[in-house]
């Protein structure tokens, strides 16, 4: 579906026609937040010399700073790590997520997350092993979740338990009810169940 | 002054000097003059205390129990020892506060064990131990749990170090344990297991604090603890304990004045939802909540009952929004202190305008601070709500990702009282973003306005006129730290020859160089420490100032692949312990 797309806008030449405020070949993510090595480095002697040539540098840094979209700075903004969340991904448009329980077995309480901040399956079960403190470990068709000592699994529209990683990722991300991570014996029977 | 042995001298009330002046020092007995200042507490006044002359000094100092040392290497355990005999209790901080933010090495230092040696030879009555950002080692747990049979109290702020093992120490032998609080010390290798070990008759806890234990506990054994404490009155749990789980501890302590719930998101049935709910009816003594992990709307109102009496409520754990935010507010009508997720936004912070008349500190934190999207969070619009609803504001910390002069000016208009005013724009060198100019006027307006501010954040983007503006107005100004601003050396200057009461100085990535540094020679001797990282400092004007002023520990940390000419990072500090012998190879002591 993606490839269809992107062949019809590249017919089209979309992007050179688009309105936009920027100057052509700026980037849309305009605001860019400097990293800490473009912070202006004034060569040695000119600052031996006199202080005052840090507004110069402090201007020409600026000029040559490229947009860097996501790019962060260590430490900065000053926040605590114990605050950012580790365990409870970015509820940014909470209206529109798709939250999920997880649920492991032998362990006590539940979790939720939002199926719609991750970008794909590689990236979904490393938050599940963050999170949960456990590895997953290789995913393959036929096999499933071989050798690990955890399997995840989900729960689909129809009620069915599934093996994550079954379906493509944005079939997973609109049938997916709820997740189970369960132990990898009891996963053996749920693999290749397309 | 050499401390002098003990000795009493009394002497009659009419043996006054040949031209009639008396000397009132020798007037007083020392008995007398040891129980008078036996009373004094705070620190700063009994160091005012022992200035005034030898006798005063010397009772001063025996009747000293509680020990504060804001900077553990500005002093060294043995100078401590010699002065002070009689500690009960002891407050240490060590790193720098941007250690917080994970800009010093690893082993930077800060080490406790030394100090631990010294205090199980010299105080062997040792009660109570505050650290704040110190490394403490499981080997120092054994060492303080069997050094000293009065220990009563241990508090870990931003601690790291120690793993399950030496928590483990604690608990089993410190049988005379009230208080136990990690609090923010997240340490990755820290087990739950070392809640199972107090000993079966153990009774005395009072504050049990491990919010962020990243491990779960056994709730067996937490609930035979709660319920054998009678005397627990802080009880503050992490996620692991779920909703149905607290309601049992809550029966078991219906006193706590403070709470930290677990987990806020369980399916309970009908009858474990009224459960809690009278469990929290039942705790009218509640006075502080914290926790509230994945609270949602359907189970915050649980809470309501016990909400009456609040007075600081702390939902930085809590992601809500504003309409959540809202109908809990309605129910704390006393708060004094409130901490909050920005996803409530600025309506979710008019509600704390409408609600919270008492309010005297907010905290608003990120919950994305990568998050470059400008749409969420708050703006200067939540603020000016806040401000026009809570005339008592004295602290704020609020983390925006817009702002204006404007808005600040009329929130200081309304708030003159502010004691600490932390303003952090997260994009750096961000102007004003209606008028597109510097953030200059905001600042100013809050130097010129809030007459009592000792603690000042700046950001945004600013020129030297702020700083200007801070060093002509902010004369109780201690504490400045300072991002991504100023135009030139004259800014640091400003500050450095404004603010005569400054103590605690931090840079990051401004345009400064040596010659705003070793402005400040005189200064920071006067001051507790410099920090600067990322500004235009070489190694030869650290090293410059480290030769003219002997009594200041000046130390530099080499940023990987940065050249031999750079100071990248730059710590300055007083001390009269002479440079430090514990610092790692990349931190180099000039």
């Amino acid at each position: 579906m993606e490839g269809m797309i992107m062949a019809h806008e590249s017919d089209l030449n979309l992007k050179a026609t688009e309105l936009r405020l920027g100057l052509p070949g700026t980037d849309e993510c305009e605001e860019m937040v400097s990293a800490a090595k473009n912070n202006k480095r004034a060569s040695p002697e000119s600052v031996e010399e006199s202080g005052s040539k840090g507004t110069s540098a402090v201007k020409s840094s600026e000029h040559e700073t490229a947009p860097a979209p996501k790019a962060q700075i260590v430490g900065w903004p000053p926040v605590r790590s114990y605050r950012k969340n580790n365990l409870q991904p970015k509820k940014i448009e909470s209206e529109s997520g798709i939250y999920v329980k997880v649920s492991m077995d032998g362990a006590p309480y539940l979790r939720k997350i939002d199926l719609k901040v991750y970008k794909g399956y590689p990236e979904l079960l490393k938050a599940l092993e963050t999170m949960f403190k456990l590895t997953i470990g290789e995913y393959s068709e036929r096999e499933g979740y071989k050798g690990s000592e955890y399997a995840p699994a989900y729960e689909d529209k129809d009620g069915d338990l599934m093996l994550v990683g079954d379906v493509p990722w944005d079939m997973f991300m609109s049938s997916c009810k709820r997740l189970r991570i369960m132990k990898g014996s009891e996963a053996r029977g749920l693999g290749g169940a397309l | 002054m050499d401390p002098d042995p003990k000795k009493s001298k009394f002497l009659p009330s009419n043996l006054l000097n040949s031209n009639g002046s008396s000397h009132p020092q020798s007037l007083f007995p020392d008995e007398v003059l040891e129980k008078v200042l036996s009373l004094i507490d705070s620190h700063k006044d009994r160091n005012s205390v022992s200035l005034v002359c030898k006798d005063w000094y010397n009772a001063e100092r025996w009747t000293r129990s509680n020990l504060f040392i804001g900077n553990c290497y500005s002093v060294s355990p043995e100078i401590v020892a010699r002065r002070f005999p009689k500690i009960k209790s002891v407050r240490l901080k060590g790193k720098p506060r941007f250690s917080d933010f994970d800009m010093l090495p690893r082993d930077w230092g800060a080490n406790v064990h030394s100090w631990l040696v010294m205090f199980a030879k010299a105080y062997p009555f040792l009660e109570e131990l505050r650290l704040k950002r110190m490394t403490v080692s499981d080997q120092s747990m054994e060492l303080l749990a069997k050094s000293f049979p009065h220990f009563r109290a241990l508090s870990l702020s931003s601690c790291d170090g120690f793993t399950d093992d030496g928590l483990k120490a604690i608990t089993t032998h410190c049988g005379n344990l009230t208080e136990l609080d990690i609090r923010d010390s997240v340490t990755v290798d820290v087990g739950g297991g070392w809640l199972s070990c107090f000993p079966e008759d153990f009774s005395s806890l009072e504050i049990l604090n491990f919010s962020s234990l990243n491990s779960e506990v056994s709730f067996e054994a937490l609930e035979k603890l709660v319920s054998r404490c009678r005397s627990l009155r802080v009880l503050k749990v992490n996620e692991s304990i779920t909703l149905d789980q607290l309601q049992r501890l809550l029966v078991h302590a219906p006193l706590l004045t403070e709470l930290g719930t677990g987990s806020f998101l369980q399916e309970l049935t009908p009858r474990q939802y009224e459960d809690i709910e009278s469990a929290f009816g039942n705790s009218k003594n509640l006075q502080v909540l914290s926790g509230l992990w994945d609270a949602t709307s359907f189970y915050l109102p649980v809470l309501y009952g016990a909400c009456s009496g609040l007075t600081f409520l702390n939902l930085s754990d809590a992601v809500l929004q504003s309409g959540e935010l809202a109908k809990l507010l309605a129910h704390c009508p006393n708060l004094r202190r409130l901490w909050v997720i920005d996803t409530v936004e600025d309506k979710g912070l008019e509600a704390v305008g409408s609600s919270c008349p008492l309010l005297e500190e907010l905290r608003v934190f990120p919950v994305d601070p990568y998050d470059l999207d400008h749409r969420h969070g708050v703006s200067e619009m939540g603020f000016l709500a806040v401000s026009r609803g809570c005339r008592k504001l004295r602290y704020v910390l609020y983390f925006c990702r817009r702002m204006t002069n404007a808005a600040v000016v009329t929130i200081v208009q309304n708030c003159p009282d502010f004691t600490h005013f932390r303003l952090c724009i997260m994009n750096p060198r961000q102007p004003d973003y209606l008028t597109n100019e510097t953030m200059d006027e905001a600042f100013g307006a809050v130097a010129k306005t809030c007459t009592k501010l000792r603690r000042l954040s700046v950001s945004g983007l600013l020129t030297d006129t702020t700083f200007e503006y801070i060093g002509k107005y902010a004369k109780n100004l201690e504490t400045l730290s300072v991002a991504f601003a100023g135009s030139s050396d004259r800014g640091m200057q400003c500050v450095l020859e404004g603010c005569p009461k400054l103590r605690k100085l931090e840079i990051r990535d401004c345009p400064f160089g040596n010659a705003a540094l070793l402005s400040g020679l005189k200064k920071y001797e006067m001051m507790r420490s410099l920090w600067m990282s990322s500004c235009n400092l070489t190694m030869k004007g650290c090293r410059l100032l480290a030769r003219e002023m002997p009594r200041l520990n000046v130390e530099v940390i080499k940023d990987k692949g940065s050249d031999e000419i750079q100071a990248d990072k730059v710590y300055v500090y007083r001390s009269v312990a002479g440079p430090r012998q514990d610092a790692p190879p990349v931190v180099l002591t000039l």
